[in-house]
């Protein structure tokens, strides 16, 4: 019985793999973030630079033999400077994506399985929280605590949660109906089992794409906040940051302190988002007939 | 309709009651305590005391949480003890440059993004497509700072075209009366509204082309001209609405941004500089009055949807 519930959704998700593989703007996505993971994790084996200890007879060098971006104004080798700022940068976004995607997934997957009073309750949670937008409340606590990467990531999550919860919610009105989940109920099925082992799974897709949109989201968001000066405090190293600094000196013409940061969280929303395209095309079978 | 509209405004009462709840837990997630981040570290024991009597910091905290919303009620934002100046009067000071700023970007981005999407949808797959998908893609991706500082360092640090510096005027006459100065933040804001607008737009255009209604209208022999402009484009626009009451936190998040880069007198810039100066009343007050206009600004857009669709009026009914 199992198994052959079980061989259309391998068929089907096989064909969506083939569709993606197809997909050339999405590979170019993976290929991108596979290429950033290695550059921010593994590059630094390779190219050593001092990150923790300033040095004020290496500032604000230009690109050189030795130093490929130049230095910043406290004499870090900016290209070393970016593997790391890479580093907790994507560590963020990714911690934040799962987070949120997981509770936003629940959530949305209950109040719309139970819907009535709960529903209405939950999703008016959910509508308060989006009335106020991520970056005010993100300055406003960041000016209250200093911001730790726990805190950072606990509050990103907290506040990205709610575009999950409401995807899964309208997904799982819709499923609540259909045959298969009325033939658990009659079998017996509790509501805990048919939202773990049958709604959520079936939402898979979007749960999915929207993760990978939080990634790009988290990133962003991330970085304008340690543009706008909220961010982590040093000797932490984030993209944001460095474009921030850098932009001090956009007039002395120091064009490496700007440029490398800003293209690379641009190419990196990028390639999160061109994956997350490339997904969402692939699962949608509307979209795969055509 | 009337009962949808009533129990949508109910709704939206409802939101409106959160935010304030948000916001007075967030005002007690300051550590120690109020009157110690107002009156500072060397406060003697007596003075925070009579702080907390005159502000009402010595009650029960549900007598205090009813205190703070029948003061917003009456439109009291709160007191600024940094600028010694109700948040009230501080904010309307600056709320009529962030409608010219916004506003303006707003007006301009949907007369592009509005054509533009259905030139792409009916060019569906074509070159024109493809170019107008990956630059709405890139601004997308791209953080609104970044695309500023593009902005500045293309067309006024090379080219010496534009000043970076938004018009230094208190007022909505003294910013009109340096319109050059305000060519960047509008043109940084309208690009990133773009980006938001024209995906959607593209899309919400491919499902009406393939709508029965168009290919009677086609089929019937209006010319292709016609049926965009009575067909695509009204259909269009009735999401236009749906779209711009959802984007509404967006479009503040970039005006905050834009406002800092482009130093900006707005409200956006004087929230950033409270934040920096630990002036939690004005950041408060200010987050409150966001959370009403997003909230209002959805209400508007759902109900301006319901008389401009009939179909959602007789769904509710």
């Amino acid at each position: 019985m199992s198994d052959a519930a079980r061989v259309p959704g391998r068929v089907a998700g096989n064909s969506a793999l083939r569709t993606f593989a197809g997909h050339r703007l999405g590979m170019i996505g993976l290929a991108g973030i596979v290429t950033l993971v290695i550059f921010c994790f593994l590059g630094p084996l390779l190219y050593h630079t001092d990150q923790v200890h300033a040095n004020i007879q290496l500032t604000n060098l230009p690109p050189a033999a030795g130093r490929p971006l130049g230095t910043d104004n406290n004499g870090y080798d900016i290209l070393g400077r970016l593997m790391v700022g890479g580093q907790s940068t994507l560590e963020i976004g990714f911690a934040v994506a799962i987070l949120a995607t997981i509770f936003g997934v629940v959530w949305g997957a209950v109040a719309g399985y139970t819907g009535g009073l709960a529903d209405a309750v939950m999703m008016r949670i959910v509508d308060i929280g989006l009335a106020i937008p991520a970056i005010f409340l993100l300055i406003y606590l960041s000016s209250v605590f200093r911001p730790t990467i726990l805190l950072v990531i606990g509050v990103l999550s907290v506040l990205s949660w709610l575009g999950p919860a409401r995807l899964v919610r309208g997904e799982t009105l819709s499923l609540r109906t259909r045959e298969f989940i009325e033939a658990v109920r009659m079998m017996g099925g509790r509501r805990t089992r048919i939202v773990v082992r049958h709604l959520i799974p079936n939402t898979l897709g979007t749960i999915v794409v929207s993760a990978t949109f939080q990634v790009a989201d988290a990133i962003i968001l991330l970085a304008t906040l340690s543009f706008l000066g909220f961010g982590l405090p040093p000797p932490t190293a984030t993209w944001g940051g460095m474009l921030s600094q850098g932009t001090t000196y956009l007039l002395d013409g120091y064009w490496w302190e700007v440029y490398p940061a800003g293209f690379v969280i641009t190419l990196t929303v990028i390639a999160f988002n061109l994956l997350g395209d490339a997904i969402r095309d692939s699962l949608d079978t509307r979209l795969r007939q055509r | 309709m009337i009962g949808y509209i009533i129990r949508r405004i109910a709704q939206a009462l409802l939101v409106v009651f959160g935010v304030t709840a948000v916001t007075f837990t967030l005002e007690h997630l300051i550590p120690g305590n109020l009157a110690r981040a107002i009156l500072g570290p060397r406060a003697s024991g007596a003075e925070i005391a009579a702080f907390d009597r005159a502000n009402g910091l010595n009650r029960p905290v549900a007598e205090q949480y009813l205190t703070f919303v029948s003061r917003l009620v009456r439109g009291n934002l709160g007191y600024s003890y940094r600028l010694n100046q109700s948040v009230d009067s501080l904010v309307l000071h600056q709320l009529p440059n962030d409608v010219v700023l916004v506003g303006a970007a707003l007006a301009l981005a949907l007369v592009i993004a509005i054509p533009l999407g259905i030139a792409q949808a009916v060019h569906r797959d074509r070159p024109v497509d493809h170019l107008a998908t990956s630059a709405a893609f890139t601004l997308y991706s791209m953080p609104s700072y970044w695309l500023a500082i593009l902005l500045i360092a293309g067309l006024s640090t090379a080219l010496h075209v534009l000043p970076p510096e938004a018009p230094q005027a208190s007022t909505v006459g003294g910013l009109l009366a340096d319109p050059r100065a305000l060519v960047l933040p509008v043109l940084t804001l309208t690009l990133v509204n773009i980006a938001l607008f024209s995906r959607y737009m593209r899309s919400a255009s491919i499902d009406t082309l393939a709508e029965d209604y168009v290919r009677v209208a086609r089929a019937k022999g209006l010319s292709s001209r016609l049926v965009l402009s009575r067909h695509v484009l009204r259909n269009s626009l009735a999401s236009v609405t749906t779209l711009v009451g959802l984007s509404i936190p967006a479009v503040l998040t970039a005006g905050l941004i834009t406002e800092y880069v482009f130093n900006v007198p707005g409200v956006g810039l004087t929230y950033y500089t409270a934040a920096v100066n630990d002036d939690y009343p004005v950041e408060l007050g200010i987050t409150v009055l966001i959370g009403v206009v997003t909230v209002l600004g959805n209400l508007f857009a759902d109900i301006a949807y319901a008389v401009l669709d009939p179909r959602i009026r007789y769904r509710h009914e």
